[in-house]
């Protein structure tokens, strides 16, 4: 039996977790290549629907992820997706999908060591987890 | 604040009893207009109706069981800017509830309105109204509202009240300025006046009320009815979380939709002046069609229904009144309502809030801390 490999799709701010994903591959860290970056000016900008999308498209699971609280370039744009993401997670397991498959975290620029261990344990969670519905059942 | 009377009715006619009050409101120098439902001169339909001219009201009745639309649209577009006069405008408690919404998503400036509310023993889907009003003829409303405050829940023909009103545990309208009460109260000989607000009291004042007491049996009444409404939403709750527990169940709740919008343009609190489902990105290329249906094998048409309702909720949930018009605008009679209000529960309790109960309560997605809701990102702020 083939081995289940997830696609990650993950939503990272230009300023934070973009800068601590090149820095991961600059160091040449090693991680899962499971995960698809979008790179994003801020996770202000992550509406509810591109994560809906993913996941309805497929994405086995959707990575949030930004410059911690009081470094975002724009002041306040990673409260607010910090509540957008909340109000996803109260949605989305009623229709099946496990909240995991939702996860919002926060990585600055200098964090390659921690992007690289972030996608490898996600990963691991959702292998575990097992493939989404959406893969297999017609979503109309 | 809170100052109450008790107003008699002549000849057991709760509707013409109405009338006069409002009669009486329209009469005050400073109350321009007057916005009540009414039965239009082409019955059998009962439509919100703005009045000015005390003898107009006629054909008012904010009793029926017809409830076309929520008034609380037309509230705001009433309101988005000063109108240059002051205006009485009568609701059901769901309406203003969503008025409460839309005035704090700034599509609406309470300053020169009163908002007068009714008890509600609930309505009827448009098209049983119908069937209702064409059996009943012309006592209509006043058959209904004694089965209705008897606490029937089924009436000839085998009409029920509509799915919403049967689970709506807010049946007394709190946010009015003034209460009109039937609950607990003998209707044909009286019903219940009450001021709830600064502009209420003013309002109350001015149509020179004798202050009483409410019957002692009305606390009973209402309790006991949000009792039973509350039993039946809780129901209605695990009914529909069993039906659309993953994604293939959703798929099969939503398969009759066929993307009309309908419950979008009925709903109250669907905010958005331009709603993105009509824009252009949604205006997709032909070729992505082909590559869409060569990627799965398949794709049904039209496209996205799932993620169309996924958004709405995503977008109006917090803001959900429960007042049903989604279902009742629905052409294919998906249960749209259940879904919403399964939904809606849970994404305002996740942030502690209650669309409608008050104006000071922003809603949930306009504002933001910087310390707050650390389970989010893993206990981590």
């Amino acid at each position: 039996m083939q081995t289940f490999e997830p696609t990650i799709i993950a939503f990272v701010c230009n300023w934070c977790t973009y800068t601590a994903a090149d820095l991961a591959g600059t160091s040449r860290l090693v991680y899962p290549s499971n995960v698809r970056l979008v790179r994003v000016m801020c996770t202000g900008m992550v509406d509810p629907k591109f994560v809906i999308k993913a996941l309805l498209e497929g994405a086995d699971a959707v990575l949030i992820s930004g410059c911690h609280p009081g470094d975002c370039h724009y002041i306040n744009g990673n409260f607010k997706a910090r509540r957008r993401i909340k109000l996803l997670k109260a949605i989305l397991p009623q229709f099946g999908f496990d909240e995991k498959r939702v996860k919002l975290t926060w990585i600055g620029a200098s964090d390659g060591i921690q992007f690289a261990a972030t996608i490898r344990d996600m990963v691991t969670d959702i292998k575990a987890l097992g493939p989404s519905e959406a893969r297999q059942a017609m979503v109309i | 604040m809170t100052k109450t009377a008790r107003c008699s009715v002549t000849d057991g006619n709760l509707t013409l009893a109405l009338q006069s009050v409002f009669r009486s409101m329209l009469a005050l120098d400073e109350i321009q207009a007057l916005l009540v439902p009414q039965h239009l001169p082409m019955k059998p339909m009962v439509m919100p109706v703005l009045v000015s001219d005390p003898e107009r009201l006629e054909q008012a009745d904010p009793l029926t069981p017809a409830f076309p639309m929520n008034a609380a649209k037309l509230v705001s577009r009433l309101t988005r800017k000063p109108a240059g006069g002051k205006m009485v405008v009568v609701l059901r408690p769901c309406e203003i509830r969503a008025y409460i919404e839309l005035v704090k998503l700034k599509q609406g400036v309470p300053d020169d309105v009163i908002l007068v509310g009714i008890d509600c023993p609930g309505a009827f889907k448009n098209t049983d109204y119908l069937k209702f009003a064409g059996a009943a003829g012309e006592a209509a409303t006043a058959t209904f509202l004694k089965a209705a405050l008897a606490g029937d829940t089924q009436f000839d023909g085998g009409i029920n009240l509509s799915a919403a009103c049967r689970a709506c545990e807010h049946p007394v309208p709190d946010g009015a300025d003034l209460l009109i009460g039937t609950f607990g109260m003998d209707i044909e000989r009286e019903f219940l006046v009450a001021s709830q607000s600064a502009k209420g009291d003013a309002l109350f004042e001015q149509l020179a009320l004798t202050p009483a007491a409410p019957p002692e049996s009305r606390a009973a009444a209402v309790a006991s009815l949000v009792a039973s409404r509350t039993a039946v939403r809780d129901e209605m709750f695990n009914q529909t979380r069993e039906l659309t527990a993953d994604l293939e169940k959703l798929s099969s709740y939503v398969a009759a939709c066929v993307n009309c919008y309908n419950c979008r343009v009925a709903c109250p609190v669907c905010y958005c002046r331009e709603c993105v489902f009509v824009t252009d990105v949604f205006d997709h290329e032909p070729f992505q069609y082909l590559r869409w249906a060569r990627r799965k094998g398949a794709i049904k048409m039209p496209t996205d229904t799932v993620f169309y309702h996924i958004t709405r909720l995503a977008h109006m949930s917090t803001a959900c009144v429960g007042c049903g018009q989604c279902s009742n605008a629905c052409p294919n009679d998906i249960p749209l309502m259940e879904l919403f209000r399964t939904t809606a529960h849970v994404t305002q309790a996740a942030f502690d809030y209650e669309a409608g109960r008050s104006l000071d309560e922003p809603p949930p997605l306009a504002v933001f801390r910087e310390n707050e809701f650390a389970e989010v990102t893993g206990g981590k702020h």
